[in-house]
């Protein structure tokens, strides 16, 4: 079936072959045809967002939080530049997006025409692929592979950049949805020989661990499924990046709780002394390993993931399998159920004593306080009254965002938008926005730092105009917390401009924007503030006064091992900062 | 238990540069011939740091819109592959192929080199390019341009000879290389691609 129309048209009817019900964006001259499709339709609903680095967070709240493809739209030029954060953002995060933008036409590319900006140019390398259309023809084609290319493989963003002209011109419009434009076709299935290998080394394993990420919940409901199966198939301890939180529950009797720079005390030392380590779609990133050459020093590892540029990258591993989670973990406990291992029964219950020597420091105890509110309680508090509910939790950067990861237990995938590889300040409101909309029934939740808030603030307009009673939770400290916890560790506590001064009055702020504000600096209110925050059907600012000297432990050092790290139960804030104030004289 | 005076400063872990094993590998990249595909490969080595020695581009195949990107790039065996495996990630890119690990590949440049001068230099010019199987291309009374075609390694020896005969500038195209033997990029082992 092919139609005549105008490339403006073949946008907004390619959006609608591949099943897109909401799209986010913000109009400009160069998207105007674009604009006026989508005012003629009501197939495909577009969210005005303030700004389009907005709309790209959105679209990623909305990705996440569905599993499907987030779509972003903008203009050419600042509305494409403005974009580059967010695309960026996907990247990392391996997000699929589609984002379209305007660009001027043809006959002025070059000339520095008016929101002229080279945007293939400037995306080049912050997409998975994209394309600038230059012909009507190539148009139907493109966008149908863009979708293609987010949503294959490793997930990302991938941005089609059609001049005004183009969007005028009539041409032919075919469906070419799952038609293949280029020769991108990467593997799924896992090689067989290797996953028999890997079922030979976790059956022999006497401190086994499995370290997952964001890899299980990109792959979908089945991967995450099979993740749980097999841990209870092998009875593995299981621990998990920021990205992956969620896949498998918190509640789980196996969970470790998070790794990393600030994971838990257990988790860090179960893969510094484990004997085989199973990394199923995690990366090996910088605030996981800690110190390389003290990463894991005895363990044999396994990696599952489906980019083959992941293997070797940071970590050299015994023996890597390239595919799809799901896939790879289908034939992976196909295989083990076919063995019928016997495994080391008392080696695991040495391992698993171990283990719980470990869990028995309480790594994330802090100090209560019955005068001021704990940031961590908060969390606490949050997760008690909000965990019995439909809830989405996105953040912002910063301690809060580990703080969320420490102290509230994700039980499902697709419920945690976060920024992990950017590590984004303002992606979580728009981000709330996104996943609101996907869902709207649902409590989105927005945990916020004073600072992040304000980067991109003025999407609370967005969620007021479009009906997204998002809740911006802020953990107020007047700080940039984590920044200053950085001066405090490393820079003798001179605290260069991490104070944030003449802040806004928060609640006057929200009610500005039309939207609710409410304070609280009392723990003994809290739990009725939240109360009321999840009773308003509208968006909300919740300005939540913390303790501003908190930091956020436990943690890794730069330049430490899983094995040397610091826990908040050592030391007071008070001797925080005296200690390092005395070894800052000596650090020239 | 807190920070002491010589640790690092950083929020990364600075890892001190290991002595280096490197060599260099050339790679045999099949790509579509699309707008943009060169700035993609040369983006990726520059924006992960990695170095390009020579890098020779042209169209193949026509019909196809297929092109072979022949690079030369410098690393230890891990970095080497990390490049191949970056840049098999690459939409446009079918095929990886590192000659270097595929054994003694057939590697030729070419080069137009200009020489100036009277007398003895002049004669001396012509006699080592007769040793070198270079051409004459272009002659004045008192200039030569040479082409030359040969492993990289030839000419460089050949420029050097020339620099002491009045070289006044030259021209190289970088590599074109094939791996020997009936097996073709298509028909090699894929590492990457």
């Amino acid at each position: 079936m092919t139609r005549q129309m105008t490339g403006a048209e073949m946008v907004i009817q390619a959006l609608i072959d591949q099943g897109v019900d909401t799209i986010f964006g913000y109009p400009g001259g160069a998207v105007l045809p674009i604009f006026d499709e989508l005012f003629q339709q009501e197939e495909v609903r577009h969210i005005l967002v303030r700004h389009e680095q907005g709309a790209g967070h959105a679209a990623e709240g909305y990705a996440r939080s569905t599993g499907k493809v987030g779509v972003a739209l903008a203009t050419s030029g600042p509305g494409a530049t403005n974009m580059v954060t967010a695309l960026t953002d996907a990247l990392l995060d391996s997000i699929p997006m589609v984002c379209i933008t305007g660009q001027v036409p043809t006959t002025l590319i070059g000339t520095d025409a008016f929101q002229e900006a080279d945007t293939v140019g400037i995306t080049r390398p912050c997409t998975k692929h994209n394309w600038l259309v230059r012909r009507i023809e190539d148009l139907p084609a493109i966008l149908h592979e863009a979708f293609r290319i987010a949503t294959t493989g490793r997930p990302g963003p991938v941005l089609v950049d059609i001049p005004k002209n183009i969007q005028f011109q009539t041409g032919t419009y075919e469906n070419c949805k799952g038609k293949a434009l280029t020769q991108y076709h990467p593997a799924v299935k896992g090689p067989e020989a290797a996953i028999r290998e890997a079922v030979e080394l976790m059956a022999a394993a006497k401190k086994p661990i499995l370290y997952t990420g964001g890899g299980v919940i990109n792959s979908g409901p089945k991967a995450v499924a099979l993740l749980r199966d097999l841990v209870k198939l092998t009875g593995f301890p299981i621990t998990s990046t920021l990205m992956g939180l969620g896949a498998y529950p918190a509640s789980g009797r196996n969970w470790l709780g998070m790794l990393g720079m600030h994971g838990t005390y257990e988790a860090n030392l179960a893969m510094h002394d484990c004997d085989v380590m199973v990394c199923i779609g995690a990366r090996f990133d910088d605030r996981i390993t800690g110190r390389i050459d003290a990463f894991s020093p005895k363990s044999k590892k396994i990696h599952i993931d489906i980019d083959p540029s992941s293997i070797n990258k940071n970590v050299v591993v015994d023996l890597p399998i390239v595919g799809d989670v799901g896939s790879v973990l289908e034939d992976l406990i196909a295989a083990w159920t076919a063995r019928k291992p016997m495994q080391d029964k008392a080696a695991h219950a040495a391992w698993w004593k171990q283990i719980d020597g470990w869990r028995a420091k309480r790594c994330l105890t802090y100090r209560p306080s019955a005068e001021a509110i704990m940031p961590q309680y908060a969390i606490e508090r949050l997760y008690a009254l909000t965990k019995d509910r439909d809830t989405y939790i996105t953040t912002e950067v910063g301690q809060h965002q580990m703080w969320v990861a420490q102290y509230y237990g994700f039980e499902e995938p697709n419920r945690f938008m976060t920024s992990g590889g950017l590590g984004t300040m303002g992606y979580g409101l728009p981000a709330a926005i996104g996943t609101q909309l996907a869902h709207p029934g649902a409590l989105v939740i927005d945990v916020a730092g004073d600072a992040s808030i304000q980067m991109n603030i003025q999407e609370l307009s967005t969620a007021v105009q479009h009906n997204a009673p998002v809740k911006a939770f802020i953990l107020n400290n007047q700080y940039m917390g984590m920044v200053r916890q950085w001066q405090q560790l490393l820079h003798g506590n001179r605290l260069s401009h991490s104070y944030v001064d003449s802040q806004p009055d928060f609640v006057r702020l929200a009610e500005a924007y039309g939207a609710v504000g409410i304070r609280c600096s009392k723990p003994a209110d809290l739990d009725d503030a939240i109360e009321e925050m999840i009773r308003i059907d509208r968006p909300v600012l919740f300005d939540c006064h913390v303790v501003s000297l908190a930091n956020c432990f436990p943690m890794i050092p730069s330049g430490k091992a899983h094995n040397e790290m610091l826990l908040g139960t050592d030391v007071t804030d008070e001797e925080i900062e005296t200690a390092i104030g005395a070894a800052g004289k000596v650090l020239v | 238990m807190m920070i002491v005076a010589g640790q690092s400063q950083s929020a990364y872990f600075l890892e001190e540069e290991l002595p280096s094993t490197e060599r260099s590998h050339t790679l045999s990249v099949l790509v579509d011939n699309e707008p943009g595909v060169l700035a993609r490969v040369v983006g990726l080595f520059s924006g992960r740091g990695y170095n390009i020695e020579s890098l020779t581009v042209s169209e193949i195949e026509h019909a196809s819109h297929m092109s072979r990107i022949t690079i030369v790039t410098t690393g230890r065996p891990p970095v080497i592959s990390q490049i191949m495996h970056q840049l098999g990630r690459l939409v446009p890119v079918h095929k990886v192929v590192n000659l270097t690990w595929a054994g003694d590949a057939l590697e030729r440049e070419l080069a137009l080199i200009k020489v100036c001068g009277k007398g003895e230099i002049r004669d001396e010019a012509l006699r080592l390019a007769q040793a070198f199987n270079a051409r004459i291309v272009d002659a004045t009374l008192d200039s030569y341009v040479f082409e030359i075609t040969g492993a990289p390694a030839d000419i460089d020896r050949f420029v050097g000879l020339m620099k002491d005969c009045g070289l006044v500038e030259l021209a190289r195209t970088g590599l074109a290389a094939l791996s020997r033997g009936r097996n073709g990029i298509t028909s090699a082992p894929a590492v990457a691609g």
